[in-house]
């Protein structure tokens, strides 16, 4: 049968950020896939490094707005890694639950875009107006609904209010009955079976191969979760389960993710009820030369950024690597075969984050890529080269 | 008062475009569309196709990719149509002022109609400066 292409993009009413993918199809089935990023490339490495270690927080921040507490937290974490020293035990309470926070309304928010994507939009509305409680919680906490700003290196920046406590356990506490719903109404509802169970199928040893991470490694059976394996934060010293599935295919990523929501709920409110008095600021004044390492566990999977400094105050290196970076590919395996109308919730359901994804490649005048970050060091410096000469300098 | 923007009123169906943002806006611009703040009550919809969109929310640093694609767009949009730029980024590119990717800020590539400021603006803020637009559109 003939191959026809299909473009998806880069703007579409169904996504919310600008990427474009290539479909080929044969007839309803897809054969191939192509997936093109770069529309929503910022530069976040390079504006890092020109930024002092603290202004970076901030800039880290804003990579990706869903994953707001992930980024700095990598980053402090790899800053610490730099000083090897920890953190007071009251910070890192503090920061679990807000990355546990955080964890909670990305969830809902997958699960409401999944229930768009599918054409259901009951399930949308629900799950964003209950996500609409928790962000109250973390406005209340932190003082602002998303973009936190609550990370520093060696602690964090604001404390939690005593008086705030018993409210946050008490909204926490509220919002389980209609998570329960929400969750008897999504994985027994004999539309969503037949829309998401046996579709997109990542097998095992796919996930293994492609390094998948986070929920799209677990729903595959992978039991593999930073929070588990090398834990940080407050995970070794609250309870909580790793939600792993078998099968692999969207609805067992739908239910890890809804057991995960419980299980975040649990975290949460276990650090709540035992949070520990004492400071929250470790106060580092300089970072010495040298690099460090720091990956935690965000929604979608593990986080990882890596900082070189050479003893001045800001990082001469700065690297970030998103967990969709890692997911994007399994598209390879999981789209091929499906039918078109399948196709986009299979890309939806690793949560694909773009605009933590982004990355560029620059092309000389001939078309040919040129690849590394030397080359850009070498174009940078002929152009600074040919700047002088035409200003007169030598 | 011109048939057309009366008409806009109580029906201005929106586009979203995102030129390169960290996401937050675009969700805080989809939480208008959720229950809590249900902007549909000032009868503004998604709009399927930049062709049935009479307003364009615009988020975002404005990158090089995405900048071309944009004027494509909104060439396209009919008219009468209204530019609302959203987020610190689309006012002034924001944190993103010293990239090397995001050479300009929206106003200087297309009219704006609003700003909406913030990093991101709260819902209420973005419900706020809709409802300045749809004043904007009865004195016109
Ligand atoms: S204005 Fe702020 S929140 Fe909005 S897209 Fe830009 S960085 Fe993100």
């Amino acid at each position: 049968m003939k191959e026809t292409i299909i473009p998806i993009g880069p703007y579409h009413p169904l996504q919310e950020e600008p990427e474009f993918f290539t479909l080929t199809v044969e007839g309803e089935r897809v054969v191939d896939i192509d997936v093109r990023v770069g529309y929503n490339h910022r530069g976040i490495e390079k504006l890092s490094e020109m930024k002092t270690f603290d202004q970076s927080t901030f800039v880290i921040e804003r990579i990706c707005g869903i994953c707001s507490t992930s980024h700095p937290f990598a980053y402090t974490r790899a800053l610490e890694d730099i000083i090897s020293m920890g953190v007071p035990r009251r910070a890192r309470y503090i920061r679990t639950i807000i990355a546990e926070g955080e964890r909670i309304h990305s969830h809902l928010l997958w699960l409401g875009l999944a229930g768009h994507f599918l054409g259901y939009k009951t399930v949308y509305m629900w799950a964003w107006k209950l996500r609409e409680e928790i962000l109250d919680v973390m406005e209340m906490l932190s003082g602002n609904r998303n973009n936190y700003a609550m990370f520093k290196p060696g602690g964090v920046r604001r404390d939690i209010k005593a008086a705030d406590l018993p409210v946050a356990l008490g909204k926490l506490d509220s919002i389980i009955p209609t998570l329960e719903m929400l969750r008897k109404a999504v994985l027994e509802d004999p539309v969503l079976h037949a829309r998401t169970q046996g579709i997109g199928v990542l097998s095992k040893q796919d996930a293994i191969d492609f390094s998948a991470l986070g929920p799209t490694a677990r729903a595959s059976g992978v039991a593999r979760d930073v929070r588990k394996d090398c834990p940080y934060g407050a995970y070794d010293e609250v309870e909580w389960d790793m939600i792993v599935t078998a099968n692999g295919d969207v609805f067992d990523k739908l239910v890890v993710r809804i057991g995960e929501v419980f299980e975040s709920v649990r975290i949460m409110k276990a650090c709540l009820l035992n949070l520990p008095r004492g400071e929250i600021d470790a106060g580092i004044a300089d970072i010495p030369p040298g690099e460090g390492i720091g990956h935690i566990e965000a929604p979608r999977g593990e986080t990882f950024h890596y900082v070189r400094s050479d003893g001045t105050n800001r990082p001469v290196r700065h690297k970030v690597r998103a967990p969709t970076f890692m997911n994007l590919p399994t598209f390879k395996t999981t789209v091929k075969g499906a039918t078109l109308s399948d196709a986009t919730i299979i890309l939806a359901a690793i949560d694909p984050c773009y605009c933590c994804t982004e990355r560029m490649a620059v092309r000389d005048p001939e078309g040919r890529t040129l690849g590394d970050g030397y080359d850009l060091i070498r174009l940078s410096q002929e152009k600074t080269a040919r700047i002088k000469r035409k200003m007169g300098n030598k | 008062m011109d048939i057309r923007l009366k008409a806009l009123l109580k029906s201005l169906w929106v586009y979203h475009l995102s030129t390169g943002s960290c996401n937050n806006c675009d969700i805080e611009v989809l939480d208008c569309l959720t229950p809590r703040y249900d902007i549909e009550r000032f009868g503004m919809l998604p709009a399927g196709s930049i062709k049935h969109a009479d307003l364009l929310l615009i988020t975002g640093s404005c990158n090089r990719q995405s900048v071309a694609r944009m004027k494509r767009l909104y060439e396209q949009v009919p008219r009468p149509c209204f530019v609302v730029a959203i987020g610190e980024c689309a006012l002034s590119r924001g944190m993103f002022i010293h990239s090397y990717n995001c050479p300009q800020p929206l106003d200087r590539i297309i009219p704006v109609d609003v700003y909406i400021p913030g990093c991101p603006p709260k819902p209420e803020a973005i419900i706020a400066g809709m409802v300045k637009l749809l004043e904007k559109v009865k004195n016109k």
